[in-house]
């Protein structure tokens, strides 16, 4: 809880919504006839539009990316290390705005939300929307803003996919692509990944289909285990190791199934935490886009082809210690970018904290970003 | 004979402590591989440490390029500098990156002596460009061939400022080794410069000499 707000915090935010009326037809063929996106912005949009940067948010993410609700809130927005006065991402150079994707759950149309055509919750009828629909609807939230171009699109995880998207479905309307820790598509181990935390929801007795919320229930349990698998899925063995090691919760081993290890007690503590901010369908969609994602599909799977089109300049990312997606994953897209003779810089920051380094602060990571976003404000003046 | 070691150190000490720049800050060698690039040409620098000569390279030339760098505060410094910057290990080869001639030359300053298999990165040099570029500390040169002759020691000079026990510099060559490797794996040398330790370009006496009075070497390669 902040009792004072930092210089180099966006200060007290809130979320806006737009609502399209003009229909959205997806990847799956289906047709959303209107939709809201929830959105945030911090900074100032300069006079010809040319300082706006697109926040792209990673699998349980939100537009709720720096600041706070109130003085009462108790956490910053989920990038608020990177965002703010003075910060990487500064926002007193550039106008940042992130939106809810599409089938989100925090005020953007997804299936919490109530089907305008039936009065009722959307639930598993909610259709499954990809990256490339989110990125088709960021194209047309940015032109509502009166914004032609991004002068960068940034993302971490799923969000640096959406990046890639951009730069293939957008080639010219955004300046600087900027993607951490990223992969140009899934592993099968990803996507099995992503099956087991699918199916620990969908076997959850409360689950009810997905129609859950008519039912006034969630599939707590499911949902918690979901999220207990993708954390570890997010530290890796050394991070687990430095927090928790072996350390008994009560100091003593109770020879029984409850809590022993500390680090049972984190994963239950985030698991349960998960389950009142998030919603399992939700959860279900959006790995189901991850596991969709693979870009270089309609292009021979040559991602340099893909990427040709592009005059976007490339920052991308890595964390040492990150096995999710690994350095190697980012070494593909950099691979793809250098065929395709793009301008492009590739750092992979030293980082024992795995999927997750993305998020921290870490000096080096910092620097590096920081130097880069200092060269596009440059060039805006 | 040993006064006569002991003013050749004082010299050297006194030269260790000479300014390493030339012309519009560049450092000498630099400056040197400068004036051989073309304008609007494709290079890749390996080992481009803080990005100097692409940076110098893309003002003076409109040379478009790469670096390859593994040390990460050079890293943080070209991406200051605008420079595109690819964080790799040399030793792991070029072949995860680039594809047969991709560019114009391939630059590798002050770098070869400290890969693990130069002659393969040399291979490699030529596989992804139609020319390269290689400078190196010459270990005939007379001050080293003094210190190791004379005294007995391990060379270490202004261009090897290391111990033995903690130089990077692994493979260390003179002029007449290197082009001994090029003449066996059937490359062309172009141009070869050799300078002294104020980065002054060869004098007669020097290109007459250039394995004992050239310090650093500089050459420019392709493929026969």
């Amino acid at each position: 809880m902040p009792e004072t707000i930092d210089d180099d915090s966006v200060g007290i935010v809130e979320t806006q919504t737009i609502h399209f009326s003009q229909a959205l037809t997806l990847e799956c063929d289906k047709t959303l006839a209107e939709y809201d996106i929830a959105y945030e912005t911090y900074g100032e949009l300069n006079a010809d539009a040319s300082n706006a940067i697109l926040i792209c948010h990673a699998l349980s993410g939100d537009q709720h990316a720096a600041g706070y609700y109130s003085m009462d809130d108790k956490k910053a927005g989920w990038w608020d290390s990177a965002i703010g006065p003075g910060k990487a991402i500064d926002t007193k150079q550039f106008f940042v705005v992130c939106l809810n994707n599409l089938g989100g759950c925090k005020g953007s149309s997804g299936p919490n939300t109530i089907n305008p055509e039936t009065g009722k919750y959307w639930g598993p009828d909610f259709p499954i929307v990809t990256v490339k629909d989110w990125a088709l609807c960021q194209y047309r939230f940015m032109l509502s803003l009166n914004i032609n171009y991004w002068c960068a699109v940034i993302g971490g995880s799923l969000g640096g996919m959406q990046v890639l998207q951009w730069t293939i479905d957008y080639p010219d309307l955004i300046k600087n692509a900027i993607v951490i820790a990223a992969a140009p598509k899934l592993s099968a181990q990803n996507i099995a990944f992503n099956e087991v935390a699918r199916q620990s929801i969908m076997s959850d007795p409360d689950f009810h289909n997905g129609y859950y919320l008519e039912k006034n229930t969630v599939p707590r349990r499911g949902l918690m285990l979901a999220r207990m698998l993708g954390h570890i899925t997010y530290l890796s063995d050394d991070a687990m190791r430095d927090k928790f090691g072996r350390e008994l919760r009560e100091g003593k081993l109770n020879f029984g199934f409850d809590v022993d290890f500390q680090v049972e007690s984190y994963l239950r503590y985030q698991g349960r935490s998960f389950v009142d901010r998030f919603d399992a369908n939700t959860y279900l969609l959006m790995t189901k886009s991850l596991d969709y994602f693979d870009p270089a599909q309609n292009y021979d799977d040559d991602l340099a082809l893909a990427l040709k089109q592009t005059d976007a300049k490339f920052l991308v990312i890595s964390f040492t210690s990150d096995w999710r997606f690994a350095p190697e994953r980012s070494q593909e897209i950099v691979k793809a970018l250098l065929q395709a003779e793009k301008q492009v810089s590739y750092i992979e920051i030293e980082a024992s904290q795995g999927h997750d380094a993305f998020l921290i602060p870490i000096p080096h990571y910092m620097a590096v970003f920081t130097s880069y976003m200092r060269n596009i404000a440059e060039k805006l003046s | 004979m040993s006064q006569a070691i002991e003013h050749l150190s004082a010299m050297e000490d006194q030269d260790m402590g000479k300014q390493d720049m030339g012309k519009q800050g560049l450092r000498a060698d630099l400056a040197i591989i400068a004036k051989w690039i073309k304008r609007d040409t494709k290079v890749l620098d390996l080992g481009c440490g803080d990005g100097t000569l692409l940076a110098y390279l893309r003002e003076q030339r409109s040379v478009r390029g790469y670096g390859l760098e593994i040390n990460p505060f050079n890293i943080e410094i070209c991406v200051e500098k605008d420079i595109n910057v690819i964080q790799a290990n040399l030793n792991n080869g070029l072949k995860a990156y680039f594809s047969d001639n991709r560019f114009d030359c391939v630059i590798m300053s002050q770098t070869l002596q400290a890969t693990e298999q130069p002659d393969l990165l040399i291979e490699e040099m030529l596989r992804v460009g139609r020319e390269g570029i290689v400078t190196f500390p010459n270990m005939a040169h007379w001050r080293a061939r003094l210190q190791l002759g004379l005294k007995g020691i391990m060379p270490v000079t202004k261009n090897l400022p290391n111990q033995w026990f903690n130089t990077p510099n692994v493979h260390l060559c003179t002029v007449n080794d290197f082009e001994t490797l090029c003449k066996n794996h059937n490359i062309e040398i172009l141009q070869r410069t050799v300078v002294d330790h104020s980065h002054k370009q060869g004098s007669a006496l020097m290109n007459l000499f250039p394995n004992l009075l050239g310090e650093i070497a500089i050459y420019r390669f392709r493929r026969y």
